[in-house]
């Protein structure tokens, strides 16, 4: 056991030194991040439900005071955080007025803790919960940069402003931004309240938390802009095509896409002879669909002869299905033989539950990498060795017997040299 | 003669013993300082909170979350994922999934262990494991063989009551690996681990940029693959068939000259 560490050891620092010398001639790296910091708005219901007395003795107005206080405190240095309220200015009765009402309270940016707090305290229970409204705009309120985008919805009740489905338009949002998630809380609530903040960060990929006491809505926060500041790689998006020849190309990366219910979609990857090209697929059902579903990831040549495929079926509660592949390509003796184009297809069979639109598609999450060196294999066991003591049994009466064979021979040699 | 006979007899005792030694040590699961263990999960395979064996990692969430780990596993390994999820004080009956993805987001057979439990309400917590296949060297293509690599950790409800929704709980993973040894050993290599965007990643090495990466292992300190204890089956097999040999040979001699021959010959 020893001897075996001792060389592994051993083989890895020659390794490591090796690559090590290969992947930094010069030594010089560099250490600095590209992406932009992490944004987050944290959007408050202000209505007139927030004044009920119900958490921990005091309003879930105090409670949630109290809590940003807490989360700005701990804010980490890099993230750039907002505010908006839903709900804090109009007093009025007129619905269509009071579904206007959403206002940036501290603006996305670098963080003035003594501002921000100072904002923060002059809040008070007003009006209306126009959910929608609000979101769309801190969508707005969180537009540019590459880094991680996060929403944070507190609420207490449900969207006051139908027809506007926040749900959808939660959906809509993900489905125009990248890598934006919603979370949501809800403050003690109800049933449909519930129902509709989770289908709300089920849209985007997002958490749904109940919250019944103080410490709960601050630790949940203050771990929702936490989770924000790590970072995370982005996606790029890309629109796969409905056959091959229309793909696009793709070189190794994470990509995104949407794909209807029933759709295909289509992407082309150059692997070159020696090579391995290894593709995952995730599937999100961001919205209510039936419980059993699948995803299939097929990899075709150009003249559509399947090469491999890997499929994922399930049933009940899920957040994504995925599913992958590999195909590493022989090395070809040939120095100058061309790169192969490997067109792959994903399909999934989620089905919409009734009543559901259809329409952004599901996102879909496409990991590519083409990596050197395909895997080598000549026999079942590793060099061809063997193991066991019917191994032993073998080679021993294999030996005796051989050695036997030679006694004989060589008595028989000598007896037939003596007579002669 | 008698020399050769006892130190022949002494091989191939010791053969028989070294043989079981050699396939049966495994190392221990190296028990690490649980400082550093992360304390939070993540909710999707790119936000993966990541963790070594023999870590055990915490984490806090609501009911209805995807909790996501991810975990290095080499060559010969036979992980053990066990859970432990702390439920609130008052729920009605959920229940829970443990879920084990390769690095190629395949999901992975659990071998044995309870991958799903339902907890009868008001039950405190609920315990989930999977013990998955023995990760191979190599496999071919059309296979989903686990292969040395990340894999992904997934734990969810998939079962409860809609009042259940959003309730804190915390969870705990750990994961351990017994090491198989060479009776798994299968010829051949991957050329890369299945570790995710390690073509990027050691693009960006190259480049001296430091991003993102989806999983930060498999830089170094995987198995080369090609020692096994099989080297050392094979060997003890080569010389006691060679001592077997000898014995063979000096059966057809008999033991001193042979009595016909004359004096003097």
């Amino acid at each position: 056991m020893i001897r075996r560490q001792r060389l592994a050891v051993g083989v890895c620092a020659l390794f490591a030194a090796l690559t090590a010398g290969i992947a930094f001639p010069s030594g010089a790296v560099a250490d600095e991040t590209e992406q932009t910091a992490p944004k987050v708005e944290l959007v408050l219901d202000v209505s007139g439900s927030m004044r009920t007395r119900d958490i921990d003795g005091g309003t879930r107005m105090a409670a949630a005071k109290q809590a940003f206080n807490e989360v700005l405190d701990a804010t980490p240095e890099e993230v750039e955080l907002g505010i908006r309220t839903l709900g804090a200015n109009y007093r009025g009765d007129d619905r269509k007025e009071g579904c206007k009402d959403t206002a940036q309270l501290y603006p996305v940016g670098p963080l003035n803790r003594t501002d921000a707090k100072t904002a923060v305290a002059t809040l008070s229970p007003t009006g209306w919960t126009p959910i929608g409204p609000a979101l769309l705009k801190a969508a707005d309120d969180l537009n540019g940069g590459n880094g991680t985008r996060r929403i944070v919805l507190i609420s207490d009740g449900e969207d006051t402003c139908q027809p506007l489905d926040p749900c959808e338009v939660a959906r809509e949002i993900a489905a125009k931004g990248i890598g934006l998630t919603i979370d949501t809380l809800g403050l003690v609530p109800d049933a449909k309240t519930r129902a509709q903040l989770s289908c709300i960060a089920d849209a985007t990929g997002g958490t749904y938390t109940d919250v019944r006491h103080k410490e709960e809505l601050s630790d949940r926060v203050g771990q929702l802009v936490d989770r924000a500041a790590d970072p995370v790689v982005t996606p790029v998006a890309t629109e796969g095509a409905d056959r091959c020849e229309k793909a696009p190309a793709l070189k190794s990366g994470l990509y995104t896409d949407r794909e209807e219910f029933g759709q295909q979609r289509w992407y082309k990857v150059d692997v070159e002879p020696g090579q391995e090209l290894r593709a995952s697929v995730s599937v999100a059902d961001d919205r209510a669909v039936n419980p059993h579903y699948g995803v299939l990831l097929r990899a075709v040549t150009v003249h559509g002869r399947e090469i491999v495929r890997g499929e994922a079926a399930g049933t009940g509660r899920t957040d994504v299905v995925s599913t992958g592949l590999r195909y590493p390509k022989q090395d070809s003796d040939d120095d100058s033989a061309p790169a192969e184009t490997v067109c792959l297809q994903v399909t999934q069979s989620f089905s919409a539950a009734s009543g559901v639109k259809t329409t952004p598609g599901l996102p879909l999450e496409l990991t590519v990498d083409v990596v050197d060196g395909p895997s080598g294999h000549r026999d079942v066991a590793a060099f061809g060795l063997g193991r066991g003591w019917w191994l032993l049994g073998a080679l021993v009466l294999a030996g005796f017997l051989a050695g036997l064979l030679w006694g004989w021979l060589s008595r028989w040699r000598v007896s037939v040299w003596r007579t002669n | 003669m008698r020399i050769t006979r006892v130190l022949g007899a002494a091989l191939l005792a010791l053969g028989l013993a070294a043989g079981p030694a050699a396939a049966d040590s495994s190392p221990s699961p190296s028990a690490s300082a649980d400082d550093d263990a992360p304390t939070q999960a993540g909710t999707s395979f790119r936000t993966a909170a990541e963790i070594e064996q023999g870590e055990r990692a915490t984490a806090s969430g609501s009911t209805g979350d995807y909790l996501y780990w991810s975990f290095p596993a080499d060559t010969g390994q036979r992980p053990t994922v066990k859970a432990t999820v702390k439920l609130p004080a008052r729920h009605g009956a959920e229940t829970w999934q443990l879920d084990v993805y390769d690095g190629l987001r395949r999901r992975q057979a659990c071998q044995y262990g309870a991958q799903s439990r339902t907890a009868a309400p008001d039950a405190g917590s609920v315990e989930l494991a999977c013990v998955l296949r023995t990760v191979r060297g190599w496999s071919e293509p059309w296979a989903n063989d686990p292969l040395p690599g990340t894999y992904y950790i997934r734990l969810t409800v998939v079962d409860l009551a809609a009042f259940d929704l959003g309730q804190p709980v915390g969870a705990e993973v750990r994961v351990d690996s017994k090491d198989i040894g060479g009776a798994a050993a299968v010829d051949g290599s991957l050329g890369k681990p299945l570790v995710p965007g390690i073509a990027v990643k050691s693009a960006q090495e190259k480049e001296g940029s430091k991003e993102a990466v989806l999983s930060s292992f498999g830089r170094d300190g995987w198995s080369s693959g090609w020692w096994s204890d099989r080297w050392v089956w094979t060997g003890i097999g080569g010389v006691l068939a060679a001592l077997a040999g000898i014995g063979g040979y000096a059966l057809t001699r008999g033991s001193g000259r042979p009595s016909r021959v004359p004096p003097g010959a």
